[in-house]
């Protein structure tokens, strides 16, 4: 900005020199007005706690739920991970062609292992587990269940390369039935894809909320400081020394909102925990809820900052023009 | 330094405030401006800090013209004029030091220049000591005082005073006076709207007197 005492003869206001402006002038400046919307917020801690609730609420809101997101795709990441095919051999295969055929299986590159179950083992774990030993008994030596494949896929296994595989398998003139329950693992993809889609749309609109409730709170501040306003434009102030301490305390808004946000999550994922893990005993799983990452988090303080600042930003872009000294 | 060329102003609301004034103010000078309350007066203040734009005419100020200064430079074009206003303006949550010290802050003067020049404006009205008192616990003569302090601490070329005598009383009104005539002898251009006119008659300053937005009485020296 050109000093308008430049070819006038007003004397020269004093001009900083280029350095002692932008270090000193503009650092400290900044550094005193980051400390001083912190000290006034201080000031109004139950206002301030209350925005920042607010805003911690409408920022939890959708991080929790990504964190959730997170959660249940990486448990379903692990189950396919864990999925095995059953391949039910025709009765009349013997349990030598059985391990022939499993020996052969063994060389594809999409399985990780080929167990044989033979048809003495599966009679005899049968009768064990089903407390129809007695009733099968009855049979005598004739034994009605099929040798059993049981391959356990490689890793980084496509929906589509285990669909080839499957067909592969029901061409084998050995096999009754190979059984791969891929549909239930995709309609969770699916589920999850919509959630996600939903969670982001979500997170828009309380995004666009933030943005209204700290315009609106920035609003009422300017109002406030109306007279302030005035005297520092009387007295040579720029619109963006105006700006500047309420651009700060959007920023404060924005933290002080991702903290409270980070909380809730914390609190949440705590709570759900304990019945988590339950259910998870209940599948024989100890998979157990993973917290919040040191990612999500920094993402939960940018977004709340970013929102913070725009949202004074709009408020204070709009009103400082309308105050004008009277 | 302050120069007039058939001014008019009309506000939007169509009241039309001032009508072709002319007048000069040179440097270093110090004068009134006077007329009944709606004459024009503080019209006048606000079109030389460019509060207002003028419609007719132009106004030159140290040099420049008003007229063609863009927006963005009139911040820095008021940080050569000092203000003093009749209720004095103070932002009552800060302290006397902080309200003096407002002007320099805005100027973007280190933390030493403000202390050192706020002690210094505060000492010539005669305040010093009383930097960390809330300016609602002093006396209003004291208060315009802590305004004349604020107005003069960025040492400006021009000060503008709008009634700064119009709620003291007269002997208060003296004092304050006084302090606008030392600051006029440091070399200040003066220039003080007042309808006190036995007060400005006795102290012989030059006086532009308004009424109904024309100059009736200008350029009129008036001997005590």
């Amino acid at each position: 900005m050109r000093d308008v005492s430049a070819g006038s003869d007003l004397p020269r206001s004093r001009r900083p020199s280029w350095v002692e402006k932008r270090l000193t002038g503009w650092a400290l400046w900044h550094s005193q007005c980051l400390v001083s919307t912190l000290g006034q917020l201080a000031n109004t801690p139950l206002n301030t706690l209350m925005i920042a609730a607010v805003i911690g609420i409408a920022l939890a809101l959708p991080a929790g739920l990504f964190v959730l997101l997170d959660n249940v795709q990486g448990l379903s990441r692990s189950w396919e991970s864990a999925a095995q095919i059953s391949v039910f051999l025709k009765p009349e295969v013997s349990d030598a062609a059985a391990a022939k055929l499993a020996k052969a299986l063994h060389a594809r590159p999409d399985l990780a292992q080929v167990r044989v179950i033979t048809r003495k083992q599966a009679f005899q774990e049968y009768r064990q587990l089903s407390g129809f030993k007695d009733a099968l008994a009855v049979l005598g030596d004739e034994n009605p269940l099929p040798a059993v494949l049981v391959l356990q896929l490689a890793q980084g296994q496509t929906a589509a390369g285990i669909e080839h595989l499957l067909a592969a398998l029901r061409q084998q003139p050995q096999v009754e039935i190979a059984q791969f329950d891929l549909d239930w693992m995709r309609r969770l993809h699916a589920i999850t894809e919509v959630i996600r889609r939903g969670v982001t749309i979500i997170g828009v609109l309380l995004g666009v909320g933030v943005l209204l409730i700290v315009g609106n709170t920035i609003r009422a501040s300017v109002e406030k400081r109306r007279e302030e306003i005035e005297v520092a434009k009387l007295l040579g102030a720029t619109n963006a020394f105006i700006r500047r301490p309420f651009l700060y305390t959007g920023l404060w808004y924005g933290l002080l909102g991702g903290i409270v946000a980070w909380l809730f999550v914390a609190i949440t994922l705590g709570l759900l925990q304990a019945p988590v893990r339950q259910l998870a005993a209940l599948y024989r799983s100890d998979f157990s809820l993973s917290i919040m990452s040191a990612d999500t988090l920094f993402t939960i303080w940018i977004v709340g900052a970013f929102l913070g600042v725009t949202g004074s930003w709009l408020a204070v872009g709009r009103h400082l023009a309308a105050i004008e000294p009277s | 330094m302050i120069h007039f060329h058939e001014v008019s102003k009309r506000y939007p609301n169509g009241y039309q405030a001032l009508r072709s004034v002319s007048f000069d103010l040179t440097r270093g000078e110090m004068a009134f401006l006077t007329g009944h309350s709606g004459a024009g007066k503080t019209t006048v203040l606000r079109l030389i800090a460019l509060i207002e734009r003028v419609n007719r005419g132009h106004i030159i100020v140290g040099g420049e013209n008003l007229s063609r200064m863009g927006k963005r430079r009139i911040p820095y074009f008021r940080r050569h004029i000092g203000m003093v206003f009749q209720n004095h303006r103070l932002l009552m949550d800060r302290t006397v030091f902080d309200n003096v010290a407002l002007p320099l802050v805005i100027a973007g003067y280190s933390h030493q220049d403000v202390s050192r020049r706020v002690r210094a404006a505060l000492d010539k009205v005669g305040l010093l000591g009383k930097e960390r008192l809330n300016p609602v616990t002093l006396s209003s003569g004291e208060q315009q005082r802590v305004g004349i302090a604020r107005g003069v601490v960025n040492k400006p070329a021009i000060l503008l005073a709008d009634e700064p005598t119009g709620n003291l009383d007269p002997e208060l009104s003296r004092e304050i006076m006084t302090l606008f005539e030392r600051f006029n002898h440091f070399g200040v251009t003066v220039l003080i709207a007042s309808h006190d006119l036995s007060l400005i008659r006795a102290m012989g300053y030059r006086m532009f007197t308004l009424k109904n937005g024309t100059l009736i009485d200008a350029d009129r020296m008036t001997a005590a």
